[in-house]
């Protein structure tokens, strides 16, 4: 090689260059390996964060005045229907696979998920599904000129559906793109219980688990129970829209509350897939950053499977203005206040987790303590929900819009800002820049706060959900001002966080394989693991595999209950 | 049982400066809170707040929610507060003498578990029974035998009130008698809707109650004081949903008497204005009577809201905008100028027809 | 720290843990079946509520040939597994073979009634509610058993160019505990439309 001309030597560079660029991508592309897959489902997330985030500063510009004008009725009608879409399904729902993928199989000592070919399938169908969305603001336009992107609402209610008042395709693409990220997401959670119920390393029994797993089993069985019957009642929608069927045409005799029925019996074990990850997060953040294991392990696994179960019987909770009758309302009540037990026995097993700690507040215990604080606030406000006379004020009202965002944004996204910080530099071997971290969190703080305290007070005040303008003369134009104010200080945050991202990839403290001196097995591998996670499949003997080694005179076998 | 720990950790922990932002974060729940119970004394600036009732309803609903949000706040304040407390006391203090020992570790204790399982259930049950107590004592409340029935019929985007005993068809602004509570004549709203689902929230009246096709809901109300009471559709119905206003009169006894007398008379047909008898012939040689009533006309349409009275309204468009003669002119003309997305489409009528229209609607008294 | 944690790695008593394959075809049936539920839920809420239009029990007739092919093939698919288990490959290519047939005499069945229902008694899925949720979930179960039948052709397929051996015996196992959760979804789907819905 050194005897070739310069000339020569430039164009063999630049060609390897060439070739490295497409050999990544088609690395990348093609990948079956569940890191990089998650990977990609959190960089996937992540943009969409973005996009929905812009979605709904468009939707705040627009209410922060009375009467305003900045968009149309019928595009905000369309922001806040893909504002939700999208969080939810394009968002919430890869970011946590995303972050499940990757963990649990380094957690359990295996080599990758059971189901590598499907893992990939998955990712890339639920893929499609986002562009599937996304590409309605396009092509949407279907009969009459009524299309682009689907304007009926997250919860899509029937008749509102119907070809009738809905013409065009907007609300098939709405339909389509949520099927296929159904698909994905039942093939990830086959996949994540397939590979703990058949993959932990040797010793590792049930109740050795990492909490993190626990959650991510349970979650996983959830979403066979949950994302199913939505996606009957899409292909009921479908069969309505294209093939004259009548399953919720109300002129043929249907019925508008069945589609109400099957999408919360959907929807509300729906928040608690998205909810239970961010728990997982929390079971193994705080612990290590309180420097104590966590308290009342075999509890915190009751409390999750109880979750599971009694989320399954909630759902018409969302449904107590529709006259389900007096009994309705009472069981439904019940079985929603019931759920708030486990809920607060996590709660309060961290709160013990932290007594008697030594509490390092690196930047994601601090995103942790937020979401400790608003977790909190958010069931509280959920409690007042659940009492179904309070509802038939506080439903459909922008209080219920600030309650679930208290739990969406301000429990579900601080866990994920957590989750980020501490294992970004197991997946990437460098460290997030705590200064920029201190900066992302007490921006988003404050933001959070500006607009989600105050958001409870319109909604008090009369001021219903999902309208692109209101009267004047309500009261409510001093605090949707406010709500909108904090919505600038949250984008600047993210922003913020995205760079740090970037900038810590390159310039990043060098993590080494053990940065916190955590105790799970993810940390025994190098940083970032190596592509078959463990030379040698590891033997664990007790929930702590690391603690054991770290403090072999005292290991936690001894004291598991 | 707790473990000893006396092993220095292999490496350098990672140690932080100590921030408020545990106390910051408290602070911002009381601000809220503080806030939350400051609106609730000015009822006047806001017309519509849950925490202002009237009638008994509205009033069940406020008595229970504050036992509910007594309720959270307490658990708020213990719970935030030993949250709190342990976040400062427990902190890492990296120069004290022990700072290279790891905390003892607790597993868990049955006793401390068992209580707080068993305390909230209790708050559970609690909350329930006198929850139940609301749902029942609203929901299967007796009639009383002087209870005005409206049939409310949701549409994109107005409401349709019938008074099936009183021979009335009128929109978007509804009268009913107050009750007195010694006499109660409360309304009692027979609700469905006839495309989309709605929602009726008068929040000062009553909780809301949804209008679906295919399905019939009651709710009543019952307000003491006299006065107007608004509220909105709370349902996404679709384009104009942020337009489908509520407007709800208690009327004195007289004044509710003579409204039901003047609701009950036809349209007016001779009129002292020639502009709006020749409005009447344009009116009834246009598309209008194919949506519109007028009642004892030829206009018999269903589709929109009926006009028999509609210039004896205080507003247009479902409660969107004041009913003058300009906005009515500016409406007909092309209801998308104020309602874009309304199902009404523009008339296409020219400027003098429109004024003739107009006199017509107007004098629809 | 550059060192890696060195995990101990003697191992006790020995580890043994489920199938992967049955283990994850076990949750698609879960997530199957919850499909399969909400449309029966909507079959029967929607019982004697269609205001127009043949009724079930106009029309409807016990599809008993149907049901005894179908039923009959979780048999044949079961002895094909354990033939295969024991080594016995022709034999499992058999089994394999019937499992088809009864499963096409199904099919074939369902739709020949699908026929009479649409020509001669003008039920379609437009025509009322009965018919909407009637060949909704008969649709669905039998495209279930399309896709079934799909992969026992290609085992049968694979059996018969001796390239099936006991070694595969698990793989076989896995589809036909798909075959039977197909069945019984059949037992279900018979009872609350052949049996108490009519």
């Amino acid at each position: 090689m050194a005897t070739q001309t310069p000339i020569a030597m430039t164009t063999d560079q630049a060609a390897k260059t060439h070739r490295l660029f497409f050999d990544v991508l088609h690395d990348w592309l093609t990948t079956v390996d569940h890191k990089k897959i998650g990977i990609m489902y959190i960089a996937y997330a992540l943009f969409f964060l973005v996009v929905g985030g812009f979605e709904a500063l468009l939707m705040r510009i627009q209410l922060a005045i009375p009467n305003n004008t900045f968009v149309s009725p019928q595009a905000f009608n369309r922001l806040f229907t893909m504002h939700g879409s999208t969080m939810v399904f394009f968002v919430g729902m890869p970011i946590l696979f995303g972050f499940g993928n990757y963990l649990v199989p380094l957690m359990i000592g295996a080599r990758d998920m059971a189901f590598p070919r499907l893992n990939a399938f998955s990712f890339w169908i639920s893929a499609f599904g986002g562009i599937l969305l996304y590409f309605s603001y396009l092509g949407g336009d279907g009969l009459y000129g009524a299309g682009s992107a689907p304007d009926v609402g997250w919860f899509a209610y029937a008749p509102l559906t119907a070809r009738v008042f809905s013409p065009g395709h907007s609300t098939d693409y709405w339909t389509l793109a949520l099927l296929l990220s159904g698909i994905g997401s039942i093939g990830t959670a086959l996949n994540i219980v397939t590979t703990t119920i058949c993959m932990r390393c040797p010793g590792m029994k049930l109740n050795r688990m990492p909490l993190l797993v626990w959650l991510y089993l349970v979650t996983s069985a959830m979403v066979f129970v949950a994302v199913s019957p939505l996606t009957a009642a899409q292909i009921m929608l479908m069969l309505d829209r294209y093939l004259g069927a009548h399953f919720f045409d109300t002129q043929a005799g249907g019925s508008a509350v069945l589609w109400m029925h099957f999408f919360w019996i959907f929807g509300h074990p729906e928040v608690y897939i998205l909810v239970l990850p961010a728990f997982a997060f929390a079971n193994e953040i705080i612990p290590v950053f309180s420097r104590k294991a966590v308290f009342g392990y075999p509890a915190m696994v009751a409390a999750t499977i109880g979750i599971g179960f009694i989320s399954l019987s909630v759902w018409a909770h969302h449904m107590f203005t529709v006259g389900l009758g007096a009994y309705g309302n009472t069981f439904f009540t019940f079985a929603t206040m019931i759920i708030a037990v486990p809920t607060g026995i996590k709660i309060f097993n961290w709160l013990a987790t932290l007594w008697g700690g030594k509490i390092q507040f690196t930047v994601a215990m601090m995103f942790s303590v937020g979401f400790l604080f608003q977790f909190l606030i958010a069931g509280l406000t959920g409690i007042m929900l659940s009492a179904s006379p309070f509802d038939w004020q506080l439903g459909n009202s922008y209080f219920v819009v600030a309650h679930f965002h208290y739990v969406l944004v301000g429990a579900i996204l601080f866990m994920i800002f957590a989750a980020f910080y501490y294992w970004y530099p197991k997946m990437s071997g460098r460290m997030l820049s705590e200064k920029m971290g201190k900066w992302h969190f007490w921006l988003f703080l404050i933001g959070f706060h500006l607009t989600f305290d105050f958001m409870h007070i319109p909604g008090i005040l009369g001021m219903p959900r999902r309208v692109y303008t209101y009267e004047a003369d309500r009261g409510w134009a001093i605090w949707n001002m406010i709500v909108s104010s904090g919505a600038i200080f949250q984008a600047a945050a993210s922003l913020l966080f995205v760079y740090n991202l970037i900038w810590s990839y390159f310039k990043g403290k060098v993590a080494g394989p053990d940065p916190w001196d955590a105790w799970t097995l993810e940390w025994s591998t190098t940083s970032p693991p190596p592509a078959y996670n463990f030379a040698v499949t590891p033997t664990v003997e007790s929930r702590r595999p690391l603690w054991d080694l770290k403090h072999p005179e005292d290991p936690d076998s001894n004291y598991e209950m | 049982m707790t473990g000893g720990t006396n092993v220095t950790p292999p490496h350098q922990s990672i140690v932080v400066n100590n921030q408020l932002l545990s106390r910051r974060d408290m602070l911002a729940c009381q601000v809220w809170l503080c806030i939350a119970s400051a609106i609730q004394s000015v009822p006047g600036h806001a017309p519509t707040t849950i925490f202002a009732p009237q009638g008994t309803p509205a009033q069940s609903i406020f008595g229970l929610s504050m036992l509910v949000m007594a309720i959270v706040v307490g658990i708020f304040v213990v719970v935030g507060g030993l949250l709190l407390y342990a976040l400062l006391r427990f902190r890492s203090r990296p120069f004290s003498a022990d700072a290279a020992q790891e905390p003892p570790q607790v597993y868990g204790s049955n006793q401390i578990e068992l209580s707080w399982t068993v305390v909230p259930v209790l708050i559970v049950v609690i909350l329930f029974l006198a929850t139940t107590r609301v749902i029942f004592s609203t929901e299967k409340a007796p009639k009383p035998a002087q209870a005005l029935d409206v049939t409310v019929i949701g549409h994109q985007f107005w409401w349709e009130y019938r008074y099936p005993k009183l021979g009335i068809v009128t929109a978007n602004e509804l009268h009913v008698p107050v009750s007195d509570p010694n006499h109660p004549t409360p309304t009692y709203l027979t609700m469905s809707s006839a495309d989309t689902d709605h929602s009726f929230w008068v929040p000062r009246l009553a909780g809301k109650m949804d209008l679906i096709p295919n399905k019939v809901n009651t709710m009543w109300i019952d307000p003491q004081a006299a006065g107007l009471y608004l509220g909105q559709c709370a349902q996404y119905c679709g384009t104009q949903h942020a337009k489908m206003l509520l407007r709800v009169y208690a009327d004195s006894p007289a004044a509710y008497a003579a409204w039901i007398a003047q609701q009950q008379k036809p349209a007016i047909t001779a009129f002292a204005d020639p502009n709006a008898a020749a409005g009447q012939a344009v009116f009834q040689h246009n598309a209008c009577i194919s949506c519109h009533t007028v009642a004892g006309t030829v206009a018999t349409g269903r589709f929109g809201p009926d006009l028999t009275h509609v210039g004896s309204r205080d507003t247009i468009a479902s409660g969107s905008v004041p009913n003058t003669a300009a906005n009515i002119r500016a409406f007909v003309d092309n209801p998308a100028h104020f309602k874009p997305g309304a199902l009404m489409p523009p008339m296409h009528l020219n400027d003098h027809d429109l004024d003739l229209v107009t006199a017509y609607l107007t004098s629809l008294k | 720290m550059s060192e890696t944690a060195a995990m101990t790695h003697t191992t006790t008593e020995e580890w043994k843990l489920p199938s992967r394959g049955v283990v994850g075809m076990a949750c698609l049936i879960v997530a199957e079946a919850a499909i399969f539920i909400i449309f029966v839920v909507a079959y029967v809420y929607y019982l004697g509520k269609s205001i127009s239009g043949p009724k079930p029990h106009d029309v409807l007739e016990l599809p008993v040939i149907s049901t005894v092919c179908l039923l009959s093939s979780s048999i044949t698919v079961h002895f094909a597994g354990s033939a295969l288990h024991s080594g016995k490959r022709g034999l499992c290519s058999i089994w394999l073979a019937l499992t088809v047939l009864l499963g096409g005499i199904f099919l074939a069945g369902t739709a020949q009634e699908w026929y009479q229902l649409i020509y001669r008694d003008g039920l379609t899925i437009q025509t009322n509610l009965f018919g909407t949720t009637f060949y909704s979930l008969v649709g669905l179960h039998a495209s279930h058993v399309i896709v079934g039948l799909l992969m026992l052709s290609l085992a049968l397929i694979f059996s018969l160019r001796g390239q099936l051996t006991a070694r595969h015996s698990e793989r076989l196992e896995v589809l036909s505990l798909y075959w039977h959760f197909v069945d019984a979804v059949w037992v279900v789907v018979f009872l609350v439309v052949y049996v108490f819905g009519r």
